[in-house]
Formats: C-alpha cells, structure tokens, sequence
C-alpha cells in the first residue's frame, strides 16, 4: 500500500500551488480526453507485511531439491558466502550504467577485472562487460563477422544446446542471415559435413564444447576446417570446464561466448545470467556491448570509463554494431567475485571434480541393466544414457526421494554433475534408479 | 585503488572446495590447458575488503539523488529484494517439471496480467533481458505480422521520430527493417505533415516513446497511430518512459500494438550498475500467437508453459530475467489499483515543480508543463558564460547528485535532461534546485572552475580520447 512517495498530502498540494495547477488532474491535461483512463482492473495495494507473506506463498509452491543431476544449460555449483555478500552491496545493486566515471570507478574497475579474467579464462584479448545471456552471446557472436555482401551467411552445429539453436535462428532470421545447422554424427558435429558446407560466403562457424550431450568436441579440426575456409570461428564454451581444458584462445578460435551462470550465479528458474562474449584484437571493433577501458584523469591518475563507443547505438543509431545498452553488470560482477574468491586453484577443483563426478555417475548408473552412455566419447560433466523405462516415471519416483533426475531428451536422459554431487549423494541416486527400474 | 590482479600473492585464498571423493578423471592431455589461468590469488579478507572499497567510489540509488534523464532512477524498496532472494525462487532449476515449480509459473503468469492491465495489451512476454531487447521481440512481431500477410518484402521500413532513444533505430536494424527518421515539431511532437509523407506501401511500422525523451506527452497521438495503420503499418510503444503516464493512459487505448516496459525503470527494480534489467513485451490479441517461445497458461488453477503457434522462436534461454519479474511483481501487488496512478502523479508533480523552479534561471526550449521529465537548453549559458551542458553535470557531483542525462535528446544540442521521479521528497528537490542555481550563478562569476569540476571526487575527469585511442581494455599482467 502506498507508492513510496516521501511527500504528504500538504507538501503535494503546496507544490501543485507552485506549478500554478489547481489539481493534480491538471498534471494531465496535455492527454486527450479519449486516451485517459480513471481506473485500472488491478488488486488493492498490500502493506509490506502482506506482500511478504504473498511472495513467501509464491516460493513456497516451488519445489527445491536437495539433489540436482541436471544441467542443459544451467548448472548447480557451490557459491562461495563472499560472493553474496559483496553483489548484495547496494551501491552495486542500485547504480545505473557507468556514464559518470567520476562517480562511478567502482563499478568501472570491477567490470574491468572481469574483462580481464574473461580474457585469462577463454585464452582470447578482449572482453565486453558482458551480454544478456549464453544464447544471446551466440547469436551476437555469429553475426560480427556477417558484412552482407561478401560474408553472409553462417552455420552453427546441430550439437549446440536447443535453446541457443533457437535464439541464433531467431535472431538470424530477422537479419536475413541464412543460417544452415551443421549435422552430428555421433553427438557431436561432423567435421565432413561442415567441410561440404563451407564455402567462401561463410562469415562464421558455431560450436559447443562440450557440447549439449557433454562431449568433447574435435575442436582442433573444427577451426581448422573452419579457417580454410576464410570463416570465423565462434566457440561457445562452459566456463567452468576452463579451469581444465584447452582455452578457445589456444585452438586459435576467433571468437569464445558463452553462459556464464555456472560462475556462482544461482539457478534462478533460468534467470538473472550473463552472456560473456570474448575476442581478438583482430575484431575488437566489432565486439556488440559496453567496453570498460584503462586512461587517465587530467592529474593523471589511473581511471576508468566506458569506451569504444563509436560502436554502439547512443552514438552509431542504426549504423551501430548492436542495439545492445543495459547489459547484465552486477551478474559480471558475480562472475568476477565468484573466480576471485575461488582462485586458479578452486576452479581447477571444482572443474576436476564435476567431471570426476560425472563420470562416477556414469560408470555407476552403467552397473545397471539398461543403462548405458549412448556414445564412448570423451565427455566432462555431461553424458547422454539410455534407460530401460520411460525417463519421466524414473524422474518421478527420484523426485520422491528430493532428487532432481536427468533431463530426458531423444535417445535417453542428459545426465549431469558437479562438485555438488558427491559420492554419497551419487551412490544414494544410483541405488535409488536400481530399485525403481526393478 | 589497486587491482584484484595487483592485490595477488602465489599461494593466498581461502580452501573453499574439497579434494575430490572419487577417484580423480584424467581426460586425454590433449585437451588440456597448457597453464592455469592468471586469477587472483586472495585471503578472504582482502577480497571482502577490496569490493567494500569499489562500493565507496559507487554511486547508487540508496546514495542520494539520481535525476537521470529517461532512466526513472526512483528508490528500490527493500521488500523486492527479500522478495527475490527466497529459495524458493533462487535454487530452482529451469527445466524442472511444470508440476514443481507452480509457484514460479504463477509469478510469470500473474505478473504478465497485471502489466497488460496496466499497457492495455492482451498478451505479454517475460522473456526480453532488457529494454532495447524488448524493442527487438517487438519489432519480430510486426515482422511476423506482415510477413503472414505476405506483405514482408515490401513493408521494410520502420518510422523513427528524431527524438527517440538510439536503441530504436538499432533495434529496427537487427529485426532486418530499414529506418526512416522523422523531424519533431517546433512543439516537440512528432510532425504529423511529415509522418503522413512518410507512410506509405513500404511502411512496416512506426516506434514511437511518449512521452517522448523531451518530456511531453504528444497531443496528436491518436491521429499519428491512426495515420500508420490506415497506411497498413503497425504502432510500436517504447514503454521507457510509462513511467509518466501508468494509471493515466494506456498505450493499448491510443491505438497501439505492441509495447515493451522496463520493470528496471517504471517497476522499481534496481539497475545493478548496467544490468540485469527486463523488458517485457506486451500485445494485442492478433499478435500473440507470434510471441517467443514457452509462455505460460493456466487451466483449472494449474500452470504450464506453451509455445505460441506461430511463435517468432526465441530471444533469450528459458524465461527471461525471473527475479527481476519477481521483484516487479512483488512492486505491483505494493501499489495495487490506487498507487500506481498516484506513482506516475507523483512522478509529473516533482519534475514540473523542479521544471518551474529551475526556469527562473536556465532556459527551457519546451516552456510548457512537462511529464516525468524535461530538458533544459545549456546553450544560451554556455553562449554567455562559455559553461557547456558537461560543466554543469560535472559540477553536479560535487553536490552529491547524480548529475542529469547530458547530451540527449540529440535535438536539444547542450540538453540536460531531468527525471527526478515520484519516491524524492520536496527537500530533495530543492537541494537539487539550489545546487544548480548556485552553479548558475557560479557559471557568471567563476566559469573556470566549471571547466575543472568535479573538484571533490576522487579522480577529476577522465581522457576519454585517450581511452578510445590507446585501447587498455584488462590488466597487463606482462607489462607490470
């Protein structure tokens, strides 16, 4: 109840006085008589004690489980209590995009740490302050290099997460981007059929590692095959995997992206994330997004401001590279508190750990009669694997018990693990999968 | 203040995650890393200490006062927080069964209803992270519109007013339109001569902010929808400033199709220094089966999601930015039938009264009663003093105010544009009054202090040239 409008009745009235109106009505009097409205179909307000109570009721018809082995593009990891506290600071919650950098050097210098540890993360030079989500980050990504004349069309794998699959059609669609999907073999993308697809019009190629079934991608041959081709390659990545595998920048990808929720972001029901976009110096100018860059003060002091903006659309309109202006800065900010807080040494942990976990899992689960991994390639936290009943009933009974199953999808469920999933629990799911499919 | 990357020592850091309990996977070594990446190596301490630093030099909301042009910086209510932080929303996966997140659904749902009542619209997305996302989604469902009626590759323009945010004419780019831009009047509306000579066979739609970004709300803005539908266009709201008029008027009575608001602005939820934000998208009825992916329904009190028939796809994974619409929800359900209106009352009342205030002494190129914001010219100040729209801003900081939009609209050329919206006191007001009067005056006597400011931060102005032509865009950790 009530607008959080500090001023009383008296205060209002005299300050209508001032502006020399009679009543607030008159406030809008410049719209027309047959635009006005007098009334909305709308609930009475709720004092704060009863819309505490009204939200606790919301969230309390949300099942929580204790036990999470699904992924498919949002992981459960531990959090780390530091990386709370600081992103519920709020200076950092309740400021605006950076404009005034006199004022603003926190929020610049934290946006520039990130960049810098994207930059560590992915192997690559540039970093933006981030985009919307993973899947926006691809659809951007694949479209930088697209010129519409001598470089028009694109191909992503078929082995990339649906969701991001639809975001980059999507998106491609509206640009007239002609956008082919590159067929798997064997849940992964097939290096043959990418080399047949290719040809000199291609601005870019797109894939996952792992990729959506958790597989290792040959990435090595992708981008190379990739590269004779005068395309570009976009790789979108796990950022937790880094803290173990070849960096995009290693295999001499030309752009990396990706979600970076697992970087101590919460589940959320898919929301607040972060789409990181990184790149070379090479295609610096094209990157979509806020840039936070280094320069100095008139004293010379080190500072920090937003900048490369000949880039973007306050300044570029409908010249401007994307439409892109509130991106996702205090969940850059988590992603930076939550790899500053762990170190190399705890992502390294909690990549060695997921994967190890994940393949307990797998050779666990394989005991039973019915279950086996659909494909022996090298996998991370990830793997797709039969079952011998409908995977929907098997989740329900799991479900009973507080365990979120795998994800069911063509061929079987998405199994997935992190450092969340330890022996025990894994033990506990896998006895608990023998008895419901006996 | 130094970097996390300066604060770093080998070895430091909290052990934060156990040695693994099963035996350890050694993936093929080909795949791996050659070196670990460079992240600070930091005592908890240090950590907490460093970001409790970089929120010092952060100005936010919760600081004081932040009369941001277009930006509806109004106060974030604690309660929306407690709202978004309850497990129940945090720790719940997105694919798990409809059956066990109801509770999530119905917020989606619920939310989805309240902002249609509020725009006049009949359906509504949840999924556009942000305002210039909600404009694209917008835009794909004119796109589909015509492209149904086969009439896509002729209709490929889209009508843009010269006032508007420059996310509009980029948005009508990215959904594959072409951008006609059309002058203001000398009254700051749209100039309905040249609208009517811009419609035509070709016109997809018109993208209209109204109030519009000078801060008045256009009084033929029945005949400019009226004029591109009967050229066969569609009228798209930017809903940046509903702010204004919530509770007063509604987009979906002035004529028009579709609209997206900003829950980060009109819906109080907090901006997060450039993010997370949400802007929703809502539509008549015959635009709906073009909305992306995975809505939800309701059917005998349970909750699922569907795809739209002729769905558009997909903007964003999942459903959007979920506890930024919880936040929203939680604002809305506060305010309910009587506050909202008095929201947006409150909202106009304070920017006429600084309006009236401030007139004395700057000018105003559009004298009459504003909405939720107006713009000052800094031009004749400047043209007397040599003061410029920047100094006056810059000064601004030095009073603990956020300073005002600077440069925009691009038709008002030393603009300053002022929202102070409806949850500032009168005292607030006044202070920010008196400040710039003060730096009125202080342009007539002292103009080269003006040029310096600020004076009391902890950096003076940056080189922003420098910044652009010597890209430093991470640490150097070679170099240093």
């Amino acid at each position: 109840m009530g607008s959080y409008i500090p001023s009383t009745e008296e205060e209002r009235a005299r300050m209508l006085k001032t502006v020399g109106m009679g009543s607030p009505d008159e406030l809008f009097s410049c719209i027309p008589p047959e635009a006005r409205i007098h009334d909305l179909n709308l609930p009475d307000g709720l004092t704060e004690m009863e819309v505490s109570a009204r939200m606790a009721s919301l969230a309390g018809e949300n099942r929580v489980f204790a036990s999470v082995f699904r992924g498919a593009g949002a992981y459960r990891h531990y959090i780390p209590s530091i990386v709370t506290t600081v992103t519920t600071k709020e200076e950092f919650v309740t400021a605006y995009t950076p404009y005034q950098a006199e004022i603003s050097q926190g929020v610049l210098q934290s946006i520039f740490e990130y960049q810098t540890q994207i930059c560590e993360l992915t192997g690559m030079e540039v970093s933006n302050a981030s985009v919307y989500d993973g899947a926006v980050a691809a659809a951007e990504s694949v479209l930088m290099n697209v010129d519409g004349r001598r470089k028009k069309k694109v191909l992503i794998s078929e082995a990339v997460n649906p969701d991001v699959l639809t975001v980059v059609q999507t998106y491609c669609e509206s640009r007239n981007v002609p956008l082919t999907v590159i067929p798997m073999k064997n849940h992964a993308t097939d290096p043959e059929a990418l080399r047949k697809l290719l040809d000199s019009e291609c601005a870019s190629v797109c894939f996952q590692q792992p990729n959506y079934f958790g597989i290792l991608e040959d990435a090595e041959t992708l981008i190379g095959i990739t590269h004779e081709a005068g395309a570009k390659a976009v790789m979108n990545v796990n950022p937790i995997s880094l803290g173990l595998l070849k960096t995009p920048g290693e295999y001499g990808a030309d752009i990396a992206c990706g979600e970076g929720q697992p970087l101590g972001l919460p589940l959320s029901f898919g929301g607040p994330y972060l789409g990181f976009m990184a790149t070379t110096k090479e295609l610096m100018r094209k990157l979509p997004g806020r840039i936070v860059g280094q320069t100095e003060d008139t004293q010379g002091r080190r500072a920090y401001v937003l900048t490369l903006q000949a880039r973007e659309q306050h300044i570029r309109r409908e010249k401007a590279s994307s439409n892109i202006c509130s991106n996702e800065a205090l969940c850059a900010m988590t992603a930076s508190v939550y790899l500053a807080a762990v170190g190399p040494e705890g992502l390294r942990r909690v990549a060695l750990n997921s994967v190890s976990h994940a393949h307990y899992l797998a050779a666990r689960l394989s005991e039973i009669e019915g279950f086996a991994l659909v494909e022996d390639s090298e996998f991370f936290h990830e793997f797709l694997m039969t079952c011998p009943i409908d995977p929907i009933i098997l989740n329900e009974k799991l479900a009973e018990q507080g365990i979120l199953g795998g994800l069911p999808i063509e061929g079987g469920i998405l199994w997935c693990a992190t450092e969340l999933n330890g022996k025990k629990e894994i033990d506990r799911l896998v006895d608990l999968v023998k008895e419901a499919v006996r | 203040m130094k970097l996390l990357f300066e604060e770093s020592r080998p070895g430091r850091g909290e052990c934060l995650i156990p040695v693994c309990d099963v035996p350890e996977y050694a993936l093929d070594p080909a795949c791996l890393r050659s070196s670990a990446p460079r992240l600070p190596e930091m005592a908890e301490v240090d950590l907490d200490r460093h970001y409790t630093a970089l929120s010092k030099e952060t100005y936010g909301v919760n600081c004081g006062f932040y009369p941001l042009g277009s930006c509806t910086m109004k106060y974030n209510p604690r309660v929306n927080e407690a709202a978004s932080s309850l497990p129940g929303f945090v720790q719940i996966h997105p694919l798990q069964p409809a059956e066990t997140v109801q509770g999530a659904l119905r917020v989606l749902y619920d939310t989805e209803k309240l902002i249609a009542e509020i725009t006049g619209m009949d359906a509504m997305t949840m999924q556009p992270a942000a305002g210039a996302h909600g404009e694209y989604t917008g835009l794909l469902l004119i796109r589909k519109y015509h492209e149904t009626r086969g009439e896509l590759a002729q209709r490929t323009k889209i009508i843009v007013p010269d006032s508007a945010h420059g996310t509009n004419p980029a948005s009508a780019v990215m959904a594959g339109f072409s951008v006609v831009s059309i002058p203001s009047n000398p009254e700051g509306g749209v100039d309905l001569q040249a609208l009517k000579n811009a419609v035509g066979p070709d016109t997809a739609g018109l993208m209209l902010t109204n109030p519009n970004t000078l801060g008045l709300f256009d009084p033929n803005i029945l005949e400019i929808t009226k004029t591109v539908h009967e050229a066969g266009g569609l009228c798209y709201y930017d809903g940046a400033n509903l702010n204004a008029v919530m509770g007063q008027a509604r987009p979906g009575d002035m004529g028009f199709d579709c609209v997206h608001v900003n829950l980060h602005k009109t819906f109080s939820t907090p901006h997060g220094g450039g993010g997370p934000g949400s802007g929703p998208v809502g539509c008549k009825a015959f635009l709906a089966p073009f909305l992306p992916s995975s809505r939800v329904r309701e059917e005998n009190g349970k909750y699922s999601l569907f795809d739209p028939e002729q769905t558009m796809g997909r903007v964003r994974s999942f459903y959007g930015n979920f506890l930024v619409v919880v936040r929203a929800l939680t604002y809305i359900l506060t305010l309910g039938r009587k506050g909202i209106p008095e929201a947006s009352e409150g909202a106009v009342l304070n920017a006429n009264y600084m309006m009236k205030r401030l007139s004395e002494y700057y000018t105003m190129p559009y004298p009459q009663p504003c909405m939720h914001e107006f713009v000052m010219d800094i031009g004749p100040l400047k043209a007397e003093t040599g003061v410029n729209a920047m100094d006056v801003a810059k000064r601004l900081l030095d009073f603990g105010i956020h300073p005002p939009t600077m440069y925009f609209p691009l038709i008002v050329h030393e603009a300053l544009m002022i929202e102070p919206t409806e949850t500032e006191s009168q005292e607030t007001l006044d202070a920010a009054c008196d400040a710039l009067i003060q730096i009125w005056k202080e342009a007539h006597e002292q103009p080269e202090m003006l040029h310096a400011a600020p004076l009391t931060k902890t950096i003076t102005r940056p080189d922003d040239v420098l910044a652009a032509r010597k890209p430093i865009l991470k640490y150097l950790f070679d170099e240093n």
